[in-house]
């Protein structure tokens, strides 16, 4: 039987969608790719393997650890209190939220430094208690959960605002506690959506460059971030190296996207029917 | 448990959902509350359950004043319109959620031996390891029933607990909660819309209008002697014909109908299609035929009377009767309410 559809048919939107995915993210990545290969194993090895990206790796994947985790938390009570509380102001925040989607990177990390700045508003107070914040891993922690946070606002708040009261009803009228109502059923419910989040917000931070370049001191070995290293890499027309750092981050991204997949069907397989 | 419900009053914002209401329930009673939306009854369930606070009056658990308990320590098993069952969680583990958050720790092999049994109770072995999406609505409340009455609940509460389902699952569910009712004799309140359920189903019937309780009985009481036109059209069909009441007797413009308590002046008779009877010649209200509807038990025909009032009545199905027949309608019974306290 033929169904009568909205789009036209299979064969014509297949064949845009797939020309389209060709030339906008498989082109570029696979020219990446291209480029890196073109090294050899050894001088590839060499060059991913050298203590200054290595450093690199180790600054740009801990600080966006952090970056998300802070985030996470931020974000989820933030996207609670969006959806569960009416006080006045309330579409004003929630408009904010998306405001690291529109700004500039670069305008924020401008801003975010001349906060952070020792002689900052915010710097010259963290100053005072002997926290340096710019220049530091802490500036680019900061630059990066910046960027993410509405990754993980703009998962969780549709789900929550689906989640059915009676759900927390039902757990209460059951001698639920709260905190055993939030282990048990809350977050069981928003973790595919969390963990949607988590990856966007991480997968952003790993990749995230203007915001983070003005704050981050961008010292080699202590606070250069590996996506700053491949373009100083660009800079200097050196392409296979740049290549070869960026293809790091390529398959980091891969690997990660993978296992949230896997941890998102998990966490879903009581939707699966009979 | 008997439960006592003493002058609760709710209201929420501005709208008074809840006025006075005072109401006792009987130890291992089924009690239904029937009302139209609006009418209050769920709210007063759920006050019941600790999920609203009433705003005045108290509600008593046996001896204990329980207003102000918190819900999760209130006792109640609470079973939703629409189930509340818990997605990611296999029945099993909805059915053992009371028992795992509960403050008093059960052995792992215990709390199994309990989930067991209440799904032999609900009758739904063997599916204990399905997801609430892979079983059917009738399923779902009988899991929702076992997991409300795995923490041993004081009282059962019921919102509108076959609202959402079939007709015909909907009876064989009914027939089921009354029979494991008498099997627990755990004291029962549901609240329902559908006066057939709340008839076939309960002891003793409370019937709610506006945050008031209209009248309250077994359903032989509400049914044989209902105290206002509201309770009669609530619990059926009805036809409304306006009458004037002269020393004691209801005159239909024609037809006098004996109404002995009531005082002079307009007053409204209403009437069931079973309670008429049609016939084409004799005597009556004189009628004309406008429709035959045919079910299969009845013939329901549709008349429109000399002064312009629809009547509908049920006459056995061999009846021979059609469009446009005339005839005429004979009264076998009657309520009659004065104008002025019926209300209308």
């Amino acid at each position: 039987m033929t169904r009568r559809r909205v789009l036209p048919g299979l064969p014509l939107a297949l064949g845009i969608t797939l020309v389209y995915v060709a030339i906008i993210v498989v082109l570029p990545l696979g020219a990446l790719v291209f480029k890196a290969a073109s090294l050899g194993p050894e001088d590839y090895w060499r060059i991913v393997s050298s203590d200054r990206a290595v450093a690199s790796y180790r600054v740009t994947v801990l600080s966006a650890l952090a970056a998300t985790a802070f985030n996470l938390v931020f974000g989820m009570a933030l996207a609670w209190v969006l959806v569960r509380y009416r006080f006045p102001g309330r579409r004003f925040i929630d408009a904010l939220v998306d405001l690291p989607f529109a700004l500039p990177t670069a305008v924020a990390g401008i801003a975010l430094t001349a906060l952070f700045a020792p002689n900052g508003w915010f710097g010259s107070v963290a100053g005072l208690a002997g926290i340096k914040v710019a220049y530091t891993p802490l500036g680019i922690m900061i630059a990066m959960s910046f960027t993410s946070l509405p990754f993980i606002v703009r998962t969780v708040q549709p789900v929550l605002e689906d989640l059915d009261p009676a759900l927390e009803e039902a757990a209460q009228s059951l001698g639920g506690s709260d905190g055993s109502i939030f282990m048990r059923v809350i977050l069981p419910l928003l973790a595919p959506a969390l963990l949607a989040g988590l990856s966007l917000s991480f997968a952003r931070s790993l990749g995230e460059f203007g915001a983070i370049i003005f704050i981050a001191g961008n010292q080699p070995m202590s606070t250069e971030i590996t996506a700053l290293l491949a373009f100083i890499r660009l800079e200097e027309y050196d392409y296979q190296a740049a290549a070869a750092i960026a293809s790091v981050l390529l398959i980091a991204a891969f690997m990660m996207l993978a296992v949230t997949n896997l941890l998102q069907a998990r966490a879903l397989r009581y939707t699966a029917r009979n | 448990m008997k439960i006592r419900l003493d002058n609760v009053v709710k209201t929420f914002d501005t709208f008074r959902a809840v006025h006075g209401v005072s109401l006792d329930i009987e130890s291992g009673e089924l009690l239904a509350l029937l009302g139209p939306s609006g009418s209050g009854k769920t709210t007063i369930l759920r006050m019941v359950a600790g999920l609203e606070y009433a705003d005045g009056g108290h509600i008593y658990f046996g001896d204990e004043d329980a207003t102000d308990i918190p819900v999760r320590d209130r006792g109640v098993g609470f079973v939703f319109q629409h189930y509340a069952l818990f997605p990611h969680m296999t029945v099993a583990e909805n059915i053992a959620f009371g028992m795992k958050v509960s403050k008093v720790k059960r052995e792992k092999a215990e709390i199994s031996t309990r989930v067991g049994e209440l799904l032999r109770l609900v009758r739904l072995e063997g599916l204990g390891e399905r997801f609430p999406s892979q079983i059917s609505g009738g399923q779902r409340q009988r899991v929702a029933l076992a997991r409300a009455l795995a923490v041993d609940p004081k009282v059962l509460l019921l919102d509108e607990p076959f609202g959402a389902l079939d007709a015909s699952v909907r009876r064989d569910l009914r027939r089921w909660l009354r029979e494991i009712h008498d099997e627990l004799g755990i004291t029962t309140l549901f609240v329902t819309h559908d006066q057939e359920e709340a008839l076939d189903l309960a002891d003793r019937v409370v019937i709610l209008n506006e945050g008031r309780i209209v009248q309250q009985g077994t359903p032989q009481e509400v049914c044989r002697a209902p105290n206002s036109a509201f309770v009669v059209s609530f619990l059926g069909d009805a036809n409304r014909l306006p009458a004037e009441v002269l020393s004691g007797k209801a005159d239909l413009g024609g037809t006098q109908l004996a109404a002995p308590d009531l005082a002079d002046g307009p007053a409204e008779v209403y009437l069931r299609p079973g309670d008429l009877e049609w016939s084409n010649t004799g005597s009556g209200i004189a009628a004309r035929v406008l429709r035959v509807i045919d079910r299969p038990d009845a013939r329901r025909i549709l008349a429109l009377t000399e002064s312009e009032h629809a009547l509908e009545l049920d006459v056995p199905p061999e009846t021979e009767v059609g469009s446009n027949d005339r005839g005429f309608v004979q009264i076998r019974r009657a309520r009659i309410f004065s104008k002025s306290a019926s209300g209308a």
